[in-house]
């Protein structure tokens, strides 16, 4: 996963993105490690986040296109406290599934930012501040993880982004088991990464 | 200088004498819980990393309780449970609580405890964001995803940040009209959805103190409301009297350091508290029941790990004998042994069961039931435009099924008094 350019256009929401709203309980059902059925989490992602918040500023914007698994965009932008609520990792995954590459976001809740590191989903990057009215849906981002900055393509500013703190390790192994085989702490033979 | 319980649990289970918030550290497991949702996919991450023939760690020190998606005829819900029990049987997993048995429990943040899981001084993690409710026996207790789960499968071992200890201390004397749900809602209310991003919130004061252990677990309950890592509460003698009736596994209650270092301090007074309700669409959303009385609802859900424990039962009950529900009321105990006590609990000679039946309200099974909405044939979900006063946890749009739906969150008391009503009320109303 080390890549020091990430590029693509923005699906923008607002705060308190719980994961209800990334995918929907109803959806929780199908098996994550079936090619088919893991498909449906990509169809399913960001389902649950209502129409007028859908794709700000407009809203009304749908992440996944009708009869499509992937999103037309690569990048979430988002406020504070992304990803609260519960648990599943079904939230990350939803999103990777979708095709996303990052999420920025000021804050995250906790559980959902370890399950994006840990299991290799997507990254997590926090901007300075509260950033997400200064995109527009659809518009061309541009983020280097070496300056740590992101760029609205679009509108020609640029902002700035926390380092990946600790967490940079087990996100540059590609995960949380990929980490504990480097450092040794597990065993190498069993489950090539993917 | 000292360490808070959150932080001596943790540096004694990673083998250190001292820890200090901000670091990492590796701890040792002593319980890892799953469930129908999440367990799956835990299992298959685990079959995938260590090998289809993997043994887990300890068979002793993993529990699995299908709780989620249990009274459906949703055919993925059922097969997840199929799921879980060909791994328990593949690896020798004793404590396993199968639909359709009668070992079946229901809502495994209430079934841990009543089956000695939850035990002072451990570290506890589960796969579901509400595993923190077991801070309420002063244990460190948090939700985690499923590649987290399946790494403690493995290996029984987690990497930890360890959280600073925010403190909310509530002094004085608890009115008979308020309940856990209250002061917990004044806190998110205060601090807001992300006020304590991991951090440890500890409850603390002679008000909490006072409170029975299934309120104490309320509290710890919502802790991930407000963006908290673990709820704790030091044990007291009501913690060990529950315990020790439950399990006879030693353990060691952890207290806090007399010159232990709190990250934030804030005193209530819970003599002078009201009760409170949670607007739509955000637990910190907080108004007094009393403002919001003209809020008609269509709906009132009493259950879920917040609200439906045999404490909340008796307090709804303590409103609804020998009144009518003027709106539909959804009765759901969180476990089977909630159930029986719905049977066995008498007041004024009636069993709750009675009460309830005689007040109009429908009766579930024990199960999260409609808490998070679930598969569409779910007992009490909101399916269209409903307005639902539940005692739940989440008021996130569309969290009890359907988007368009609108859910304010309160006591028990306060759900009584509204059923019986059919607008938001304070449950002073009917208790003199
Ligand atoms: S009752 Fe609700 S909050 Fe509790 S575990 Fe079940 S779904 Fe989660």
């Amino acid at each position: 996963m080390s890549q020091n350019k990430i590029t693509g256009r923005a699906y923008v929401v607002g705060d308190n993105i719980d994961t209800d709203q990334i995918i929907p309980a109803k959806h929780l059902v199908y098996n994550t490690h079936s090619p088919e059925e893991r498909k449906l989490y990509g169809k399913f992602a960001m389902s649950g986040v209502p129409e007028e918040k859908s794709g700000l500023p407009k809203g009304g914007i749908k992440f996944i296109r009708e009869g499509e698994y992937q999103s037309e965009f690569d990048i979430i932008v988002g406020g504070k406290n992304f990803g609260c609520g519960s648990s599943r990792e079904h939230a990350p995954l939803a999103l990777q599934v979708a095709g996303v590459k990052a999420v920025v976001a000021q804050t995250y809740a906790r559980i959902f930012y370890r399950n994006s590191v840990d299991g290799g989903f997507v990254m997590p990057l926090e901007s300075v501040d509260n950033i997400y009215e200064s995109f527009s849906t659809g518009d061309q981002v541009e983020i280097d993880l070496a300056s740590n900055q992101i760029k609205n393509v679009s509108t020609g500013k640029s902002f700035e982004l926390r380092p990946l703190g600790d967490a940079a390790d087990i996100i540059n192994a590609g995960g949380l088991f990929a980490y504990a085989r480097k450092i040794g702490m597990i065993s190498q033979k069993a489950g090539a990464n993917v | 200088m000292g360490m808070t319980i959150t932080e001596k649990i943790l540096a004694g289970h990673s083998g250190r004498d001292k820890v200090v918030p901000g670091e990492n550290v590796w701890v040792n497991v002593d319980i890892l819980m799953t469930h129908d949702v999440t367990g799956p996919g835990t299992i298959s991450i685990f079959r995938k990393e260590f090998g289809e023939d993997a043994r887990i760690w300890d068979r002793d020190k993993v529990v699995v309780i299908p709780d989620h998606y249990i009274y459906t005829a949703d055919q993925h819900a059922q097969r997840n449970v199929v799921f879980l029990r060909d791994f328990v049987k593949q690896q020798q997993i004793d404590n396993f609580y199968d639909v359709g048995t009668p070992d079946y429990k229901g809502v495994c943040h209430v079934a841990l405890p009543e089956e000695g899981y939850t035990r002072p001084g451990e570290v506890l993690f589960g796969t579901d964001s509400h595993t923190c409710t077991a801070g309420a026996f002063g244990e460190f207790a948090t939700g985690i995803g499923n590649t987290d789960a399946a790494f403690i499968l493995g290996t029984g071992k987690l990497w930890v940040k360890v959280p600073q200890t925010m403190r909310f201390v509530f002094d004085g004397e608890m009115p008979d009209y308020l309940m856990a749900k209250d002061l917990i809602l004044r806190i998110i209310g205060d601090i807001g959805v992300d006020g304590a991003s991991y951090a440890a919130m500890e409850f603390a004061g002679d008000a909490v103190h006072s409170l029975n252990i299934e309120e104490r677990m309320t509290l710890c309950n919502m802790v991930i409301e407000a963006g908290g890592k673990n709820g704790i509460i030091s044990p007291d003698e009501e913690t060990l009297k529950y315990v020790k009736a439950r399990t006879n596994k030693p353990f060691d209650p952890v207290q806090n350091d007399s010159d232990a270092r709190f990250a934030f301090e804030k005193k209530y007074d819970a003599a002078k508290m009201v009760p409170l309700v949670a607007k739509p669409h955000s637990p910190e959303n907080v108004d007094t029941a009393e403002n919001l009385s003209d809020v008609k609802v269509d709906r009132v859900y009493i259950g879920s790990c917040t609200g439906g424990k045999l404490t909340d039962f008796k307090a709804a009950a303590r409103i609804l004998n020998g009144r009518k529900a003027a709106v539909d009321t959804f009765i759901v105990p969180a476990t089977t042994d909630v159930a029986k006590g719905l049977r066995d609990t008498k007041i004024d000679g009636k069993s709750l069961h009675q009460i309830f039946e005689e007040a109009g309200c429908r009766i579930g099974n024990a199960s999260c039931g409609a808490c998070l909405g679930g598969p569409d044939d779910t007992f009490g979900r909101l399916n269209g435009e409903e307005v639902c006063l539940s005692t739940t946890n989440r008021n996130f749009p569309g969290r009890m099924g359907s988007k368009k739906s609108q859910v304010y969150l309160a006591s028990p008391l306060t759900a009584a008094a509204t059923a019986v009503n059919g607008t938001i009320t304070d449950p002073r109303k009917y208790i003199a």
